[in-house]
């Protein structure tokens, strides 16, 4: 008996334990609010409407979108991105030309106008806010790792 | 039914007897009424008229009227409310007749005597479904790009002047924009800023679009 109340007591010790680890755990990204609670939305920030482009981070990435898209429609009948950034519109509107890859079809086929697999921009190009992210990112770019500057590491 | 035909004229011919009657009247010279009296009541009456005409045009002129119809409640007003034109921070908003109907007066008497045409359309349902909707919807829009663009784009100037507007709060590429086509007059508001306030029609041969 000495032995089952010795347990059950280690055992409600080992959940209370638990539960005030898990709790601190998780209070680290969505706060003190409950799990089966929603908690208060963090503040919406502005859109970054600077137009300096940003650099990729890798060659490969989608450019980022610098300027604020806000009520810019994408849809089959229009697409407000290509009135400025269109091969035809780029005089007038002096931005940068979308890239010839989005003039090819899945099978390296060369298309008049734009793919219509590449039509809906905002599926790989996104504007940008100003935010504090929640997790620490430690990403290093393909430049840092080859001159191995990288603070801690070795040359 | 022989008798009713002879005794009384036919229905037709009362009309017209009646006509004559009235008409007879009004061209005699009153033989009760002074001319003071006339001219004052023909002045009052008048006034009663001009503001009843007045009342109904202002009251035709509201967007509670625009949206009475469901062609332009759940197809345009919808889409009109996910914009900044009716959602933004600070609460000003543009009814429909702020775009739609122009302020000056002899000019709205003028848009009002065109939208006759939109009661003909209210009244055979041309666009009483979705679908018939969206396949007007190019014709529609090209109605009121014609009619911005012929008047230097005068319903957006009523609130957004160029005089008022201080580039340097805006983000660059509107300032570059803003002092290469709007304040050198090569371009009107509606030329550039189209689907604003909602969506956009089939917009593959229109210019500046793709």
């Amino acid at each position: 008996m000495a032995n089952r109340s010795q347990l059950l007591a280690a055992a409600a010790f080992m959940a209370l334990l638990s539960s005030v680890v898990m709790a601190e755990t998780f209070s680290a990204l969505r706060g003190a609010t409950p799990l089966d609670q929603e908690g208060p939305p963090p503040l919406m920030t502005p859109e970054q409407n600077s137009s300096v482009r940003e650099p990729r981070n890798y060659p490969e990435q989608p450019p980022v979108i610098p300027h604020s898209t806000e009520g810019y429609e994408i849809s089959t009948n229009a697409n407000k991105c290509l009135s400025c950034h269109a091969r035809t519109r780029v005089r007038e509107s002096q931005a940068p030309m979308i890239s010839i890859t989005h003039y090819s079809d899945r099978d390296g086929q060369f298309l008049a106008s734009i793919s219509p697999r590449r039509y809906f921009c905002t599926q790989c190009h996104v504007p940008q806010h100003n935010v504090r992210t929640p997790v620490e990112n430690d990403f290093v770019d393909i430049d840092t790792v080859l001159k191995g500057a990288a603070p801690g590491r070795p040359r | 039914m022989t008798t009713t035909d002879v005794s009384r004229p036919s229905f037709w011919r009362r009309v017209l007897s009646f006509a004559r009657e009235v008409w007879g009247v009004l061209i005699r010279s009153s033989s009760v009424f002074s001319l003071a009296f006339l001219v004052l009541a023909g002045f009052v009456a008048g006034i009663i008229f001009w503001g009843a005409f007045n009342t109904a045009l202002e009251l035709t002129n509201t967007e509670t009227f625009c949206i009475s119809c469901h062609e332009m409640r759940s197809n345009v007003f919808e889409e009109l409310k996910t914009t900044v034109h009716y959602n933004n921070r600070s609460g000003v908003r543009a009814h429909c007749p702020d775009c739609h109907v122009p302020h000056e007066w002899t000019h709205k008497i003028a848009r009002k005597m065109q939208a006759s045409k939109e009661v003909w359309g209210k009244l055979f349902g041309t666009i009483n479904t979705r679908e018939k909707f969206l396949d007007h919807r190019l014709e529609l829009a090209i109605h009121e790009w014609a009619r911005m663009k012929a008047n230097d784009s005068l319903e957006c100037r009523n609130c957004h002047s160029a005089q008022s507007m201080d580039i340097t709060r805006q983000s660059p590429r509107a300032v570059e924009a803003h002092q290469r086509f709007l304040f050198t007059g090569q371009k009107t508001c509606i030329d550039c800023h189209k689907g604003i306030a909602h969506h956009l029609p089939d917009m593959r041969n229109v210019p500046g679009w793709q």
